[in-house]
């Protein structure tokens, strides 16, 4: 990047979320699953959200968008071009600035015909003609004009990709979040994800890769922010994951890059790790 | 995949063949019947008539014909259109059945309507606020209701309104002593009352836990997180990504209903002596009313098929995915 902006459009700070639950209807008990969470993104970078399946990482782009289930307690600052987000600020944003970019035909409503949920995207997003928005953004990511009358059972892999990207375009987001876009793809699909996500970037937005696979992960990312249950333990640059990882300051986030094959293919040990930064 | 001929053929067959093994039960069940067809139809009157009388009787109705031939002779009739001659109406049992249905359609439509709106509405209700005591109060309402017997249902609001508030009537279309043709509207709609609020009470609860169900897997789901990362707001949710879904399974449902709905008219018009079809079938098994029972049964029947099939095509077009899954 060459200039750097005053804020950074996506800020999260100290991050904590836990949820409470009753057992057997009586015992009111507390389960932390996010303990301090850091991570900012600029216009115009990815920065990937690593960690095992657990860690907290999707809760982080819940409580960014507002929508933690309702037995949650967040607390924490989340700002948008510097600006502090309370909760209805951030519904406010959701769908308009922030967006949130899932991946495969179950995000759509099987019900629900890919016109109406375009023009309902559009709808919400405040655009003024939705029906035209919604035309629009269609034949941008080359869709046929007929896709409106079809049904997401009736659309492949693909055109369901290019759809849900329809949708979550509609507000011109300046924040994407991508939450694990790449799960049992084929390695050709996992690669047009990616590369989606790099051309948002590109465009201007702040895109959050929120993912398990490393690897995918370096190949788009600018930086790399390690998560091990429920913190932000580290932060790399994409350059720092090479050889065997000597330029990788923290033990976990090295665990990881050796934990891949061609690297070592050690299995981590979380046990022994993740106290260091905390 | 078959041609649309080919498929509208095989249902005919299907529905015939079906239909077919409808009257041969009922009709094997009535001759199986203990029950002395002469007795039942003289009545306490039994002691006042001879031998030949009787014998008169039993050789009009044939009645000692073997089972074969006599059901040989009824389907015979009933392929040139006529149904028969109802024994104790006195009367063709196609205008008995006409005379009758009116009565019962009004009953069951009211019944099967009210039942339908209210379960699903109870029901998106429960599934939007399941785990709080709203859902609670409901669940267990329709857990109630689903375990309680219509005819006590039909009791206990007939002691409570007819019999201690004096509301309703007790019984009867029409108020005792007045012809059918005299009664007015809303002296119809009087009688109609609390029949029908007994078979929609019993109606509503698998339509309500279904649909609660649904609403709480579809609350759950990709697309309503998606949706709701959209800035949907949370009824906006429920109108525009949540409804159609629930509604698949609850018209389907509905429709699949009609069959245990004449069972309950039966039990409810039997309870408020309500004289619509469900009365008719009991006077006809219990008094050996053979061509009678034999055109209610392939009447029900009929009816219960149309409604799986309109319930199946709305379903349909209710949740496409339906259409994939069934081809």
């Amino acid at each position: 990047m060459s200039v750097e902006p005053e804020h950074p459009v996506l800020q999260v700070e100290d991050l904590r979320v836990s949820f409470v639950q009753y057992e057997r209807g009586l015992r009111r008990r507390v389960v932390d699953a996010v303990l301090g969470m850091d991570l900012d993104v600029h216009a115009g970078e990815v920065v990937a959200l690593i960690g095992a399946s657990g860690a907290g990482k999707s809760l982080l782009g819940q409580a960014v968008l507002g929508i933690l289930p309702p037995n949650a307690v967040a607390s924490g600052v989340v700002r948008h071009h510097g600006r502090d987000l309370d909760q209805a600020a951030r519904r406010g944003l959701a769908g308009r600035e922030v967006v949130l970019l899932p991946q495969g035909a179950s995000a759509l409503d099987p019900t629900a015909t890919v016109g109406a949920q375009v023009r309902r995207a559009a709808v919400l997003a405040g655009r003024a003609d939705p029906a035209a928005a919604a035309a629009q953004a269609l034949a941008a990511r080359d869709l046929d004009p007929s896709v409106v009358r079809r049904h997401p059972h009736e659309l492949s892999g693909g055109m369901a990709r290019r759809v849900i990207g329809a949708i979550a375009g509609m507000g011109r987001p300046s924040v994407v979040i991508a939450d694990e876009p790449t799960p049992g793809l084929h390695p050709a699909a996992v690669a047009e994800a990616l590369g989606g996500l790099r051309r948002l970037a590109d465009d201007g937005a702040g895109v959050l890769l929120i993912t398990h696979e490393l690897r995918g992960a370096l190949t788009v990312a600018d930086r790399v922010v390690v998560c091990e249950r429920g913190r932000t333990v580290d932060e790399a640059a994409v350059e720092d994951f090479a050889g065997e990882g000597a330029r990788l300051g923290h033990p976990y986030t090295r665990a990881l890059w050796q934990a891949l094959p061609g690297h070592g293919f050690r299995a981590p040990a979380p046990g022994r790790t993740g106290r260091a930064v905390g | 995949m078959l041609s649309a001929p080919a498929r509208i053929a095989l249902r005919t067959a299907r529905v015939l063949s079906l239909l077919f093994a409808v009257v041969v039960g009922s009709f094997w069940l009535m001759t199986a019947s203990p029950v002395d067809p002469v007795q039942a139809y003289v009545g306490a009157d039994v002691a006042a008539i001879g031998p030949e009388q009787r014998e008169q009787i039993v050789d009009r109705w044939g009645l000692d014909d073997p089972p074969l031939e006599r059901f040989g002779a009824w389907a015979g009739n009933v392929v040139t259109g006529d149904l028969g001659q109802s024994q104790i109406f006195g009367e063709p049992v196609a205008v008995v059945l006409a005379d009758r249905a009116a009565a019962s359609l009004a009953l069951m439509a009211t019944a099967w309507v009210l039942s339908g709106v209210l379960g699903f509405s109870m029901g998106v209700l429960a599934g939007v606020r399941a785990g709080t005591w709203v859902d609670r109060v409901l669940s267990w309402w329709a857990y109630l209701l689903a375990s309680a017997p219509t005819f006590w249902v039909g009791l206990l609001l007939l002691y409570l309104f007819s019999v201690s508030l004096g509301w309703t009537p007790v019984g009867g279309a029409v108020p005792a002593g007045s012809l059918p043709g005299e009664a007015t509207m809303l002296e119809r709609l009087h009688h109609l009352l609390l029949p029908a609020a007994t078979l929609s009470l019993v109606g509503v609860s698998p339509v309500l836990l279904h649909t609660r169900q649904a609403v709480v897997e579809a609350l759950g789901s990709d697309h309503v997180a998606f949706a709701r990362a959209q800035g949907e707001t949370p009824w906006g949710l429920v109108l525009h990504r949540v409804l159609r879904n629930a509604a698949g399974p609850a018209v389907v449902l509905q429709f699949a209903t009609i069959g245990e709905l004449f069972g309950g008219s039966l039990l409810a018009e039997q309870v408020f002596t309500y004289p619509g079809l469900g009365e008719a079938t009991t006077q006809a098994a219990l008094r050996q009313d053979v061509p009678l029972l034999l055109g209610i049964a392939a009447v029900t029947a009929l009816i219960v098929l149309a409604g799986n099939a309109v319930g199946r095509v709305l379903g349909r077009v209710v949740d496409p995915r339906a259409a994939v899954l069934a081809a």
